[in-house]
């Protein structure tokens, strides 16, 4: 049976979302994108400037991947609300990553500002995706508020540091009714399958694939990890043990020579 | 007395229009296609089936954006 992600009433087969934020090249992100196998890929939205063509849109229309807005770069629920509303007039999609930052240097998101655009945009019809901090109680008010799902942050965009509360990610896994997806803070393929491990539905990167040094072999091994940590996850892991248990039988169990 | 030009904010720049101009005309002139595009006059998105309908006013604040990559 095939093991789908559910995600806002549509069916993935991937459950790697990727960034398109920090590629060299569109032809080196193409490659990556290819590799990654991914499904729903992020834009952001900036200001026109005269002759540029909308170059991102049609790769990932070639690629036939869907486009999921991003609201970076906002600061307060207004700014969100209004770069959501002009992402669906724009894009034609009432999805929406919703990122709400408190500042440049953390990029950590305002859970204050978060909460109040994504009830705004709830009520507006959006499919909300909330960038989130690691916080059970914040992805519990996100969930209530109607969020189609909640993507906790495993360490500040960017930095590449991994998951550093793995306990928290436990605990707002343990507490969803939605899916809950990785999202930020990947810095190689191990923290992309600890976070399925810890039984996240997806993960979110950009950066890790993207400022790798070769991006689309990155991607490959995002995709592989995605899926180590997700058969992992299903599989059941044995229980950690302080004293070794032996896997062959011992001796007096044997039959002799 | 009816002004003959129209004073409005384009993308963070002052620019200065014919009185009779659309937002629709304005939207022309940066973009010869209209796909993938979205525009907002103060905090209001209007939608594209009116652009060509809302002549510009004097002291709009218009933002007009597009998808790029990022996220």
């Amino acid at each position: 049976m095939p093991d789908t992600f559910e995600l806002g009433g549509k069916s993935f087969t991937s459950r790697l979302i990727m960034g398109t934020g920090g590629a060299p090249s569109l032809s080196a992100l193409e490659d990556a994108l290819l590799a990654s196998g991914t499904q729903l890929t992020t834009v952001a939205l900036r200001r026109v400037t005269p002759g540029t063509a909308g170059s991102i849109l049609d790769l990932l229309n070639t690629l036939k991947i869907a486009v999921l807005p991003n609201t970076a770069g906002c600061h307060t629920a207004r700014e969100a609300v209004r770069t959501a509303r002009l992402a669906r007039d724009a894009l034609l999609t009432d999805w929406v990553k919703l990122e709400v930052v408190a500042d440049e240097d953390t990029l950590l998101p305002d859970p204050v500002e978060l909460l109040d655009a994504a009830q705004t945009l709830v009520a507006d019809g959006f499919t909300v995706l909330p960038y989130t901090n690691d916080d059970p109680v914040l992805a519990r008010r996100l969930e209530q508020a109607g969020c189609a799902a909640v993507m906790p942050l495993g360490a500040p965009i960017g930095s590449g540091l991994g998951i550093r509360n793995p306990h928290n990610l436990e605990l707002i896994v343990r507490g969803a009714g939605v899916p809950v997806i990785l999202d930020a803070g990947i810095g190689t393929a191990s923290d992309a399958a600890l976070a399925m491990e810890l039984g996240c539905s997806a993960v979110l990167l950009a950066s890790a694939v993207t400022r790798a040094q070769e991006p689309a072999r990155m991607a490959a091994a995002m995709r592989h990890a995605v899926t180590a940590g997700r058969l992992a996850h299903l599989a059941g892991r044995i229980p950690q043990r302080f004293h070794a248990r032996a896997s062959s039988p011992g001796l007096a169990e044997s039959p002799a020579f | 007395m009816t002004a003959t030009r129209v004073q409005v904010v384009v993308n963070g720049q002052p620019e200065s229009f014919p009185a009779d101009t659309t937002l629709g005309a304005l939207i022309s002139r940066l973009r010869p296609s209209r796909t993938g595009i979205a525009v907002a006059v103060g905090d209001d998105v209007v939608p594209r089936a009116e652009w060509d309908d809302r002549p510009l006013r004097h002291g709009d604040q218009i933002e007009i954006l597009t998808a790029v990559q990022g996220g």
